[in-house]
Protein backbone atom coordinates (compact mmCIF):
# COMPACT_ATOMS: atom_id res chain seq x y z
CA UNK A 1 0.00 0.00 0.00
CA UNK A 2 1.52 3.19 -1.05
CA UNK A 3 2.34 5.61 2.33
CA UNK A 4 1.04 8.67 0.38
CA UNK A 5 -2.59 7.27 1.11
CA UNK A 6 -4.61 9.11 4.02
CA UNK A 7 -6.93 7.42 6.11
CA UNK A 8 -10.78 7.88 5.41
CA UNK A 9 -11.15 9.16 9.02
CA UNK A 10 -8.70 9.61 11.92
CA UNK A 11 -8.27 7.23 15.02
CA UNK A 12 -10.37 3.91 13.20
CA UNK A 13 -6.69 1.63 13.38
CA UNK A 14 -3.43 1.98 14.97
CA UNK A 15 -0.63 2.58 12.99
CA UNK A 16 2.64 0.60 12.67
CA UNK A 17 3.43 -2.77 11.02
CA UNK A 18 0.37 -4.87 12.83
CA UNK A 19 -2.60 -2.22 12.66
CA UNK A 20 -5.39 -2.82 14.69
CA UNK A 21 -8.50 -1.43 14.74
CA UNK A 22 -9.16 1.15 17.62
CA UNK A 23 -12.55 0.66 19.84
CA UNK A 24 -13.57 1.99 23.29
CA UNK A 25 -14.34 -0.10 26.50
CA UNK A 26 -16.69 1.21 29.01
CA UNK A 27 -16.15 0.45 33.08
CA UNK A 28 -18.90 -2.73 32.17
CA UNK A 29 -16.14 -4.16 30.05
CA UNK A 30 -18.58 -3.33 27.08
CA UNK A 31 -16.69 -3.18 23.66
CA UNK A 32 -17.58 -0.06 21.29
CA UNK A 33 -16.22 0.82 17.85
CA UNK A 34 -15.70 3.58 16.31
CA UNK A 35 -14.80 5.25 19.61
CA UNK A 36 -17.05 6.83 20.84
CA UNK A 37 -17.27 11.18 20.47
CA UNK A 38 -18.23 14.13 22.34
CA UNK A 39 -20.94 13.03 25.57
CA UNK A 40 -20.27 9.22 24.92
CA UNK A 41 -16.70 9.55 24.74
CA UNK A 42 -16.30 10.42 28.60
CA UNK A 43 -16.37 6.86 29.96
CA UNK A 44 -14.68 4.67 27.82
CA UNK A 45 -11.04 3.54 27.79
CA UNK A 46 -9.02 3.62 24.12
CA UNK A 47 -8.60 0.22 23.44
CA UNK A 48 -6.66 -1.64 20.54
CA UNK A 49 -9.29 -4.78 18.94
CA UNK A 50 -8.14 -8.38 17.91
CA UNK A 51 -6.80 -8.52 14.38
CA UNK A 52 -8.57 -11.52 13.88
CA UNK A 53 -11.77 -12.82 14.13
CA UNK A 54 -14.62 -15.28 12.09
CA UNK A 55 -17.01 -14.25 9.19
CA UNK A 56 -20.19 -13.79 11.19
CA UNK A 57 -21.77 -12.88 7.33
CA UNK A 58 -21.30 -11.38 3.96
CA UNK A 59 -22.61 -10.25 0.56
CA UNK A 60 -21.28 -8.18 -2.33
CA UNK A 61 -22.34 -4.98 -3.01
CA UNK A 62 -23.21 -5.52 -6.89
CA UNK A 63 -24.53 -1.58 -7.70
CA UNK A 64 -22.97 1.77 -7.32
CA UNK A 65 -24.37 3.45 -4.30
CA UNK A 66 -25.14 6.93 -4.48
CA UNK A 67 -23.67 9.15 -2.04
CA UNK A 68 -23.02 9.43 0.19
CA UNK A 69 -20.99 6.95 -1.38
CA UNK A 70 -17.89 8.14 -2.20
CA UNK A 71 -15.77 5.23 -4.10
CA UNK A 72 -14.05 5.31 -6.91
CA UNK A 73 -15.18 6.85 -9.80
CA UNK A 74 -14.90 3.78 -11.68
CA UNK A 75 -17.03 1.65 -9.52
CA UNK A 76 -16.30 -2.07 -8.87
CA UNK A 77 -18.20 -4.50 -7.20
CA UNK A 78 -17.02 -5.25 -3.46
CA UNK A 79 -17.43 -7.64 -0.88
CA UNK A 80 -18.41 -6.23 2.24
CA UNK A 81 -19.54 -8.42 5.38
CA UNK A 82 -19.52 -8.68 9.92
CA UNK A 83 -16.11 -10.04 11.14
CA UNK A 84 -16.69 -11.13 14.68
CA UNK A 85 -13.95 -10.38 17.02
CA UNK A 86 -13.78 -12.96 19.99
CA UNK A 87 -14.90 -11.57 23.04
CA UNK A 88 -14.95 -8.24 21.75
CA UNK A 89 -17.60 -7.04 19.23
CA UNK A 90 -18.54 -7.45 15.41
CA UNK A 91 -17.66 -5.04 12.98
CA UNK A 92 -18.91 -4.50 9.79
CA UNK A 93 -16.32 -4.24 7.21
CA UNK A 94 -15.25 -4.63 3.04
CA UNK A 95 -13.71 -7.95 2.57
CA UNK A 96 -10.64 -8.09 0.54
CA UNK A 97 -8.39 -10.14 -1.41
CA UNK A 98 -10.95 -12.97 -2.21
CA UNK A 99 -14.18 -13.80 -3.77
CA UNK A 100 -17.56 -14.57 -2.92
CA UNK A 101 -17.44 -18.07 -3.71
CA UNK A 102 -14.79 -18.52 -1.29
CA UNK A 103 -16.52 -16.91 1.51
CA UNK A 104 -18.24 -18.59 4.68
CA UNK A 105 -19.96 -18.57 7.82
CA UNK A 106 -16.85 -18.64 10.60
CA UNK A 107 -14.16 -18.41 8.59
CA UNK A 108 -11.08 -17.14 9.70
CA UNK A 109 -10.13 -13.24 8.71
CA UNK A 110 -7.18 -10.78 9.71
CA UNK A 111 -7.23 -7.08 9.28
CA UNK A 112 -5.44 -5.26 6.57
CA UNK A 113 -5.28 -1.74 5.71
CA UNK A 114 -6.45 -0.99 2.19
CA UNK A 115 -6.61 1.64 -0.63
CA UNK A 116 -10.21 2.79 -0.65
CA UNK A 117 -9.62 4.91 -3.55
CA UNK A 118 -6.51 7.14 -4.93
CA UNK A 119 -5.36 9.15 -1.76
CA UNK A 120 -7.43 7.74 0.54
CA UNK A 121 -6.53 4.01 3.20
CA UNK A 122 -9.33 2.35 4.90
CA UNK A 123 -9.79 -1.00 7.46
CA UNK A 124 -10.67 -3.95 5.66
CA UNK A 125 -10.85 -7.51 6.21
CA UNK A 126 -9.09 -10.67 4.28
CA UNK A 127 -9.30 -14.35 4.83
CA UNK A 128 -6.13 -15.20 7.51
CA UNK A 129 -3.13 -16.01 5.40
CA UNK A 130 -1.28 -19.46 6.82
CA UNK A 131 1.96 -18.22 8.70
CA UNK B 1 -60.04 1.51 27.95
CA UNK B 2 -62.99 0.92 25.01
CA UNK B 3 -62.34 -0.58 22.21
CA UNK B 4 -61.31 1.20 18.92
CA UNK B 5 -62.41 0.14 15.73
CA UNK B 6 -61.78 0.90 11.79
CA UNK B 7 -65.15 1.72 9.79
CA UNK B 8 -63.42 3.43 6.81
CA UNK B 9 -60.25 2.98 4.71
CA UNK B 10 -59.06 4.59 1.91
CA UNK B 11 -56.26 4.29 -0.53
CA UNK B 12 -54.16 5.88 -3.28
CA UNK B 13 -52.54 3.24 -5.49
CA UNK B 14 -48.89 2.29 -4.77
CA UNK B 15 -46.08 3.06 -7.46
CA UNK B 16 -45.66 6.33 -8.99
CA UNK B 17 -48.26 8.75 -10.13
CA UNK B 18 -45.62 11.54 -11.10
CA UNK B 19 -48.52 14.10 -11.66
CA UNK B 20 -49.77 14.13 -7.91
CA UNK B 21 -47.20 14.97 -4.76
CA UNK B 22 -47.17 12.78 -1.71
CA UNK B 23 -49.60 14.88 0.16
CA UNK B 24 -52.03 14.73 -2.55
CA UNK B 25 -51.91 11.08 -2.74
CA UNK B 26 -52.56 11.40 1.43
CA UNK B 27 -55.24 13.40 0.67
CA UNK B 28 -57.16 11.21 -2.16
CA UNK B 29 -56.85 8.18 0.74
CA UNK B 30 -58.20 10.66 3.20
CA UNK B 31 -61.97 11.46 0.71
CA UNK B 32 -61.79 7.56 -0.02
CA UNK B 33 -62.11 6.77 3.58
CA UNK B 34 -63.93 9.16 4.30
CA UNK B 35 -66.29 8.05 1.28
CA UNK B 36 -65.86 4.36 2.60
CA UNK B 37 -67.51 5.19 5.52
CA UNK B 38 -69.97 7.64 4.60
CA UNK B 39 -68.81 10.55 6.84
CA UNK B 40 -67.62 14.18 5.92
CA UNK B 41 -64.50 15.63 6.83
CA UNK B 42 -66.28 17.91 9.34
CA UNK B 43 -66.86 14.96 11.24
CA UNK B 44 -63.34 14.11 11.93
CA UNK B 45 -62.47 15.09 15.44
CA UNK B 46 -58.72 14.31 15.66
CA UNK B 47 -55.84 13.48 13.28
CA UNK B 48 -52.65 11.66 13.03
CA UNK B 49 -50.90 11.14 10.15
CA UNK B 50 -47.10 11.87 8.45
CA UNK B 51 -44.68 11.11 6.11
CA UNK B 52 -40.86 10.42 5.71
CA UNK B 53 -40.01 12.26 2.58
CA UNK B 54 -43.35 14.45 1.33
CA UNK B 55 -43.44 16.71 4.21
CA UNK B 56 -46.13 17.55 7.17
CA UNK B 57 -49.47 15.71 7.23
CA UNK B 58 -50.98 18.79 8.56
CA UNK B 59 -50.72 20.79 5.79
CA UNK B 60 -53.53 19.04 4.49
CA UNK B 61 -55.97 20.43 6.28
CA UNK B 62 -55.84 23.60 3.67
CA UNK B 63 -57.42 21.05 1.20
CA UNK B 64 -59.36 18.97 3.70
CA UNK B 65 -60.92 22.08 5.10
CA UNK B 66 -59.82 24.33 8.20
CA UNK B 67 -61.79 22.66 10.86
CA UNK B 68 -59.38 23.28 14.07
CA UNK B 69 -59.00 19.98 15.00
CA UNK B 70 -55.95 18.76 16.40
CA UNK B 71 -53.08 17.14 14.02
CA UNK B 72 -50.03 15.32 15.46
CA UNK B 73 -47.80 15.24 12.77
CA UNK B 74 -45.53 11.94 12.89
CA UNK B 75 -42.33 11.36 11.62
CA UNK B 76 -41.26 7.70 12.40
CA UNK B 77 -39.75 6.48 10.08
CA UNK B 78 -41.17 3.19 8.81
CA UNK B 79 -43.51 3.21 11.80
CA UNK B 80 -45.03 6.01 10.99
CA UNK B 81 -48.32 4.94 10.01
CA UNK B 82 -48.28 2.69 13.01
CA UNK B 83 -47.36 5.75 15.30
CA UNK B 84 -50.93 7.81 13.82
CA UNK B 85 -52.72 4.86 13.66
CA UNK B 86 -51.63 4.52 17.67
CA UNK B 87 -52.06 7.61 18.65
CA UNK B 88 -55.25 8.30 16.73
CA UNK B 89 -56.69 4.73 18.62
CA UNK B 90 -55.20 6.31 21.71
CA UNK B 91 -57.34 9.54 21.20
CA UNK B 92 -60.66 7.85 21.19
CA UNK B 93 -59.54 4.93 23.90
CA UNK B 94 -58.84 8.40 26.32
CA UNK B 95 -62.37 9.72 25.77
CA UNK B 96 -60.72 12.90 24.42
CA UNK B 97 -62.72 12.34 20.76
CA UNK B 98 -65.14 9.52 18.98
CA UNK B 99 -63.89 9.83 15.52
CA UNK B 100 -60.09 10.14 14.17
CA UNK B 101 -57.79 9.68 11.19
CA UNK B 102 -54.76 8.08 10.96
CA UNK B 103 -53.04 9.15 7.69
CA UNK B 104 -49.67 8.18 5.62
CA UNK B 105 -48.29 8.80 2.62
CA UNK B 106 -44.98 9.14 1.16
CA UNK B 107 -43.34 9.52 -2.41
CA UNK B 108 -39.21 8.89 -3.05
CA UNK B 109 -37.10 8.76 -5.74
CA UNK B 110 -35.67 5.86 -8.22
CA UNK B 111 -33.27 3.61 -6.40
CA UNK B 112 -32.16 2.50 -3.08
CA UNK B 113 -32.54 4.96 -0.04
CA UNK B 114 -29.61 6.70 0.69
CA UNK B 115 -29.66 8.05 4.18
CA UNK B 116 -27.32 10.78 5.32
CA UNK B 117 -25.00 9.03 8.41
CA UNK B 118 -24.96 12.19 10.24
CA UNK B 119 -29.06 12.40 10.60
CA UNK B 120 -28.51 8.15 12.36
CA UNK B 121 -25.50 9.24 14.69
CA UNK B 122 -22.94 7.42 12.51
CA UNK B 123 -19.86 9.06 11.11
CA UNK B 124 -19.08 10.67 7.71
CA UNK B 125 -16.81 7.20 6.60
CA UNK B 126 -19.43 5.08 7.23
CA UNK B 127 -21.77 6.09 4.34
CA UNK B 128 -18.57 7.27 2.19
CA UNK B 129 -17.24 3.07 2.06
CA UNK B 130 -21.07 2.33 1.13
CA UNK B 131 -21.78 0.39 3.81
CA UNK B 132 -24.80 2.09 4.94
CA UNK B 133 -27.13 0.46 2.90
CA UNK B 134 -30.32 -0.83 3.30
CA UNK B 135 -30.22 -3.95 0.89
CA UNK B 136 -26.75 -5.25 2.18
CA UNK B 137 -27.91 -4.93 5.69
CA UNK B 138 -31.16 -7.39 4.62
CA UNK B 139 -28.22 -9.90 2.38
CA UNK B 140 -26.41 -9.76 5.44
CA UNK B 141 -29.29 -10.66 7.99
CA UNK B 142 -30.37 -13.31 5.25
CA UNK B 143 -26.93 -14.95 4.10
CA UNK B 144 -26.51 -15.97 8.05
CA UNK B 145 -29.73 -16.45 8.57
CA UNK B 146 -29.95 -19.18 4.89
CA UNK B 147 -26.89 -20.92 6.14
CA UNK B 148 -27.88 -20.98 10.05
CA UNK B 149 -31.59 -22.37 9.44
CA UNK B 150 -31.02 -24.38 5.61
CA UNK B 151 -33.53 -21.86 3.95
CA UNK B 152 -32.64 -22.26 -0.28
CA UNK B 153 -32.42 -20.12 -2.49
CA UNK B 154 -35.28 -20.96 -4.53
CA UNK B 155 -37.57 -20.61 -1.39
CA UNK B 156 -36.34 -16.91 -1.43
CA UNK B 157 -37.50 -17.14 -5.45
CA UNK B 158 -40.50 -18.55 -4.23
CA UNK B 159 -42.01 -15.59 -1.84
CA UNK B 160 -41.24 -12.73 -4.89
CA UNK B 161 -43.22 -15.12 -7.37
CA UNK B 162 -46.22 -15.01 -4.94
CA UNK B 163 -45.90 -11.49 -3.96
CA UNK B 164 -45.78 -10.95 -7.77
CA UNK B 165 -49.07 -13.54 -8.06
CA UNK B 166 -51.03 -11.58 -5.66
CA UNK B 167 -50.48 -8.08 -6.61
CA UNK B 168 -51.83 -8.99 -10.16
CA UNK B 169 -55.08 -9.34 -8.29
CA UNK B 170 -54.86 -5.88 -5.63
CA UNK B 171 -56.00 -2.70 -7.62
CA UNK B 172 -53.88 -0.87 -5.25
CA UNK B 173 -50.71 -2.47 -5.99
CA UNK B 174 -47.48 -1.12 -8.21
CA UNK B 175 -46.45 -4.26 -9.65
CA UNK B 176 -49.22 -6.30 -11.64
CA UNK B 177 -47.51 -8.64 -13.73
CA UNK B 178 -46.43 -12.28 -12.34
CA UNK B 179 -42.63 -12.93 -12.58
CA UNK B 180 -41.82 -16.34 -12.89
CA UNK B 181 -39.74 -18.41 -10.81
CA UNK B 182 -36.53 -18.73 -12.97
CA UNK B 183 -36.60 -14.75 -14.29
CA UNK B 184 -36.35 -13.80 -10.55
CA UNK B 185 -33.84 -16.06 -9.30
CA UNK B 186 -31.94 -14.99 -12.75
CA UNK B 187 -32.15 -11.20 -12.73
CA UNK B 188 -29.51 -8.96 -11.70
CA UNK B 189 -27.92 -9.76 -7.82
CA UNK B 190 -28.25 -6.63 -6.07
CA UNK B 191 -26.52 -8.28 -2.49
CA UNK B 192 -26.04 -12.10 -2.79
CA UNK B 193 -27.99 -13.77 -2.30
CA UNK B 194 -30.79 -11.25 -2.87
CA UNK B 195 -31.62 -10.84 -7.09
CA UNK B 196 -33.41 -7.23 -8.17
CA UNK B 197 -37.08 -9.09 -8.00
CA UNK B 198 -36.61 -9.94 -4.62
CA UNK B 199 -36.53 -6.51 -3.52
CA UNK B 200 -39.27 -3.74 -2.71
CA UNK B 201 -38.68 -0.50 -4.53
CA UNK B 202 -38.86 3.08 -2.85
CA UNK B 203 -42.32 4.24 -4.10
CA UNK B 204 -45.23 5.99 -3.84
CA UNK B 205 -48.48 6.17 -2.52
CA UNK B 206 -50.77 6.74 0.11
CA UNK B 207 -53.28 5.60 3.01
CA UNK B 208 -56.11 6.82 5.00
CA UNK B 209 -58.26 5.01 7.81
CA UNK B 210 -60.70 6.57 10.24
CA UNK B 211 -60.97 5.41 13.57
CA UNK B 212 -64.34 5.18 15.60
CA UNK B 213 -65.38 4.53 19.81
CA UNK B 214 -68.04 1.49 19.89
CA UNK B 215 -70.76 4.30 20.67
CA UNK B 216 -69.93 6.16 17.38
CA UNK B 217 -69.94 2.31 15.45
CA UNK B 218 -73.20 1.71 17.39
CA UNK B 219 -74.82 4.82 15.97
CA UNK B 220 -73.44 4.43 12.49
CA UNK B 221 -74.05 1.04 11.76
CA UNK B 222 -70.88 0.88 10.62
CA UNK B 223 -68.75 -2.30 8.95
CA UNK B 224 -65.99 -1.86 11.52
CA UNK B 225 -63.37 -3.90 12.33
CA UNK B 226 -62.06 -3.96 15.90
CA UNK B 227 -58.19 -2.50 16.21
CA UNK B 228 -57.35 -5.70 18.55
CA UNK B 229 -53.36 -4.23 19.77
CA UNK B 230 -51.25 -1.52 18.33
CA UNK B 231 -47.59 -2.45 19.59
CA UNK B 232 -44.56 -0.35 18.64
CA UNK B 233 -40.95 -1.48 19.88
CA UNK B 234 -37.51 0.24 19.59
CA UNK B 235 -34.45 -1.88 19.25
CA UNK B 236 -32.92 -3.40 22.75
CA UNK B 237 -29.66 -4.00 23.33
CA UNK B 238 -27.88 -6.94 21.48
CA UNK B 239 -29.51 -6.59 17.96
CA UNK B 240 -28.69 -6.67 14.35
CA UNK B 241 -30.19 -3.54 13.20
CA UNK B 242 -30.17 -1.67 9.38
CA UNK B 243 -27.50 1.47 9.72
CA UNK B 244 -25.51 -0.43 11.93
CA UNK B 245 -21.61 -0.86 11.55
CA UNK B 246 -21.19 -3.17 14.55
CA UNK B 247 -22.94 -5.99 16.43
CA UNK B 248 -22.27 -7.50 20.11
CA UNK B 249 -21.20 -10.35 20.50
CA UNK B 250 -24.64 -11.69 22.32
CA UNK B 251 -27.08 -10.64 19.29
CA UNK B 252 -30.78 -12.19 20.08
CA UNK B 253 -32.34 -9.05 21.04
CA UNK B 254 -35.17 -8.09 17.94
CA UNK B 255 -37.55 -5.45 18.19
CA UNK B 256 -40.21 -7.19 16.28
CA UNK B 257 -40.03 -9.84 18.58
CA UNK B 258 -40.54 -7.33 21.32
CA UNK B 259 -43.49 -5.72 19.44
CA UNK B 260 -45.17 -9.11 18.76
CA UNK B 261 -45.08 -10.27 22.36
CA UNK B 262 -46.66 -7.29 22.98
CA UNK B 263 -48.89 -7.57 20.33
CA UNK B 264 -50.49 -11.17 21.22
CA UNK B 265 -50.40 -10.20 25.14
CA UNK B 266 -52.39 -7.02 24.45
CA UNK B 267 -54.98 -9.14 21.88
CA UNK B 268 -55.10 -11.86 24.36
CA UNK B 269 -54.61 -14.79 21.47
CA UNK B 270 -51.56 -16.31 20.14
CA UNK B 271 -50.26 -16.83 16.53
CA UNK B 272 -51.68 -19.66 15.95
CA UNK B 273 -55.05 -17.51 16.12
CA UNK B 274 -54.10 -15.33 12.94
CA UNK B 275 -55.94 -15.79 10.03
CA UNK B 276 -53.95 -13.60 8.02
CA UNK B 277 -50.89 -11.92 7.95
CA UNK B 278 -49.23 -8.80 6.58
CA UNK B 279 -44.85 -9.05 7.28
CA UNK B 280 -42.82 -6.55 6.24
CA UNK B 281 -41.26 -7.69 3.03
CA UNK B 282 -38.36 -5.48 2.05
CA UNK B 283 -36.79 -8.28 0.13
CA UNK B 284 -38.18 -12.14 0.37
CA UNK B 285 -35.90 -12.77 3.56
CA UNK B 286 -37.38 -10.51 5.41
CA UNK B 287 -41.28 -12.14 4.88
CA UNK B 288 -39.32 -15.51 5.77
CA UNK B 289 -37.51 -14.20 8.56
CA UNK B 290 -39.74 -12.19 9.72
CA UNK B 291 -42.48 -14.86 10.02
CA UNK B 292 -40.23 -16.79 12.81
CA UNK B 293 -39.72 -13.34 14.77
CA UNK B 294 -43.30 -12.69 14.58
CA UNK B 295 -43.79 -16.12 16.84
CA UNK B 296 -45.75 -17.40 13.04
CA UNK B 297 -42.85 -20.83 13.21
CA UNK B 298 -40.15 -21.47 13.85
CA UNK B 299 -36.31 -20.75 12.62
CA UNK B 300 -35.96 -22.89 9.46
CA UNK B 301 -39.46 -24.13 9.39
CA UNK B 302 -39.75 -21.70 6.82
CA UNK B 303 -38.91 -24.10 3.67
CA UNK B 304 -41.16 -26.25 4.26
CA UNK B 305 -43.93 -24.15 4.80
CA UNK B 306 -43.17 -22.28 1.42
CA UNK B 307 -42.57 -25.71 -0.49
CA UNK B 308 -46.37 -26.61 0.77
CA UNK B 309 -47.73 -23.35 -0.42
CA UNK B 310 -48.94 -22.49 3.21
CA UNK B 311 -48.49 -18.81 2.36
CA UNK B 312 -50.27 -18.74 -0.49
CA UNK B 313 -53.81 -16.90 -0.64
CA UNK B 314 -55.76 -20.64 0.00
CA UNK B 315 -52.86 -21.46 2.60
CA UNK B 316 -53.30 -21.90 6.04
CA UNK B 317 -51.87 -18.81 6.75
CA UNK B 318 -51.75 -16.38 3.94
CA UNK B 319 -49.01 -13.82 3.98
CA UNK B 320 -48.91 -10.46 2.12
CA UNK B 321 -51.94 -11.41 0.39
CA UNK B 322 -51.46 -7.86 -1.62
CA UNK B 323 -48.45 -8.66 -2.61
CA UNK B 324 -47.04 -6.52 0.30
CA UNK B 325 -43.88 -4.18 -0.31
CA UNK B 326 -42.14 -6.39 -2.93
CA UNK B 327 -45.26 -5.88 -5.34
CA UNK B 328 -46.43 -2.18 -3.88
CA UNK B 329 -43.25 -1.06 -3.02
CA UNK B 330 -42.47 0.96 0.27
CA UNK B 331 -43.87 4.35 0.74
CA UNK B 332 -42.40 4.70 3.63
CA UNK B 333 -44.90 6.69 5.56
CA UNK B 334 -47.87 4.80 3.74
CA UNK B 335 -46.64 1.29 4.08
CA UNK B 336 -47.21 0.20 7.70
CA UNK B 337 -51.16 1.48 6.83
CA UNK B 338 -50.96 -0.20 3.50
CA UNK B 339 -50.88 -3.65 5.40
CA UNK B 340 -53.47 -2.80 7.68
CA UNK B 341 -55.89 -1.38 4.56
CA UNK B 342 -55.45 -4.77 3.24
CA UNK B 343 -56.18 -6.19 6.57
CA UNK B 344 -59.19 -4.50 6.88
CA UNK B 345 -60.13 -5.16 3.40
CA UNK B 346 -59.54 -9.30 4.20
CA UNK B 347 -61.81 -9.14 7.20
CA UNK B 348 -64.37 -7.30 5.66
CA UNK B 349 -64.73 -9.84 2.69
CA UNK B 350 -63.42 -7.01 0.10
CA UNK B 351 -60.75 -8.38 -1.31
CA UNK B 352 -62.15 -9.61 -4.33
CA UNK B 353 -59.66 -11.50 -6.24
CA UNK B 354 -57.24 -11.68 -3.87
CA UNK B 355 -59.74 -12.36 -0.67
CA UNK B 356 -58.88 -15.39 1.47
CA UNK B 357 -60.93 -18.17 2.08
CA UNK B 358 -62.94 -18.75 5.10
CA UNK B 359 -64.29 -15.82 6.67
CA UNK B 360 -61.19 -14.14 8.18
CA UNK B 361 -61.49 -13.24 12.01
CA UNK B 362 -58.34 -12.23 12.66
CA UNK B 363 -55.46 -10.40 10.60
CA UNK B 364 -52.16 -9.22 11.68
CA UNK B 365 -49.93 -6.69 10.30
CA UNK B 366 -45.87 -6.17 10.95
CA UNK B 367 -44.01 -3.26 9.83
CA UNK B 368 -40.19 -3.34 10.26
CA UNK B 369 -37.41 -0.54 9.61
CA UNK B 370 -34.57 1.94 10.16
CA UNK B 371 -32.71 2.07 13.04
CA UNK B 372 -34.14 -0.98 13.92
CA UNK B 373 -38.24 0.09 14.85
CA UNK B 374 -41.13 -3.00 14.81
CA UNK B 375 -44.66 -2.19 14.69
CA UNK B 376 -47.77 -4.79 14.95
CA UNK B 377 -51.34 -4.44 14.64
CA UNK B 378 -53.74 -6.91 15.32
CA UNK B 379 -57.14 -6.61 13.88
CA UNK B 380 -60.46 -8.43 14.70
CA UNK B 381 -63.92 -9.00 13.35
Amino acid sequence: MSASLQPIAPNLWSEGPEPQLLGGRDSDGKIFFPIPEDEAAKDVDVVKLSRTGTLWSYTKQEFQPKPPYDGPKDFEPFLVGFIELPGEIIVESHIVETSLEQLTLGMKMELVITAFDGSRSMYAFRPEQSK
Amino acid sequence: MSDVYIIGAGIHKFGRTEERSGRDQGVFAVREALKDASLEWSDIQFAAGGSHAAGKADIMLSDLGLTSIPFVNVFNGCATGGSALATAKSAIAAGDCDIALAVGFDKHPRGAFNADPKAYGLPDWYGQTGMMMTTQFFALKMQRYMQLHNISRETLGKVAEKSFRNGEKADHAWRRTPIDLDTIMNSQMINDPLTKYMFCAPGEGGVALILASEKKVRELGADAVKIASVSIRSRPPGSFEVYQPTIDIVNDGKPTILASKAAYEQAGIGPEDIDVAQLQDTEAGAEIMHMAENGICEDGEQEKWIAEGRTELDGSLPINTDGGCIACGEPIGATGLRQVYENVAQLRGRGGARQVANKPKTAYSHVYGAPGLSGITILEV
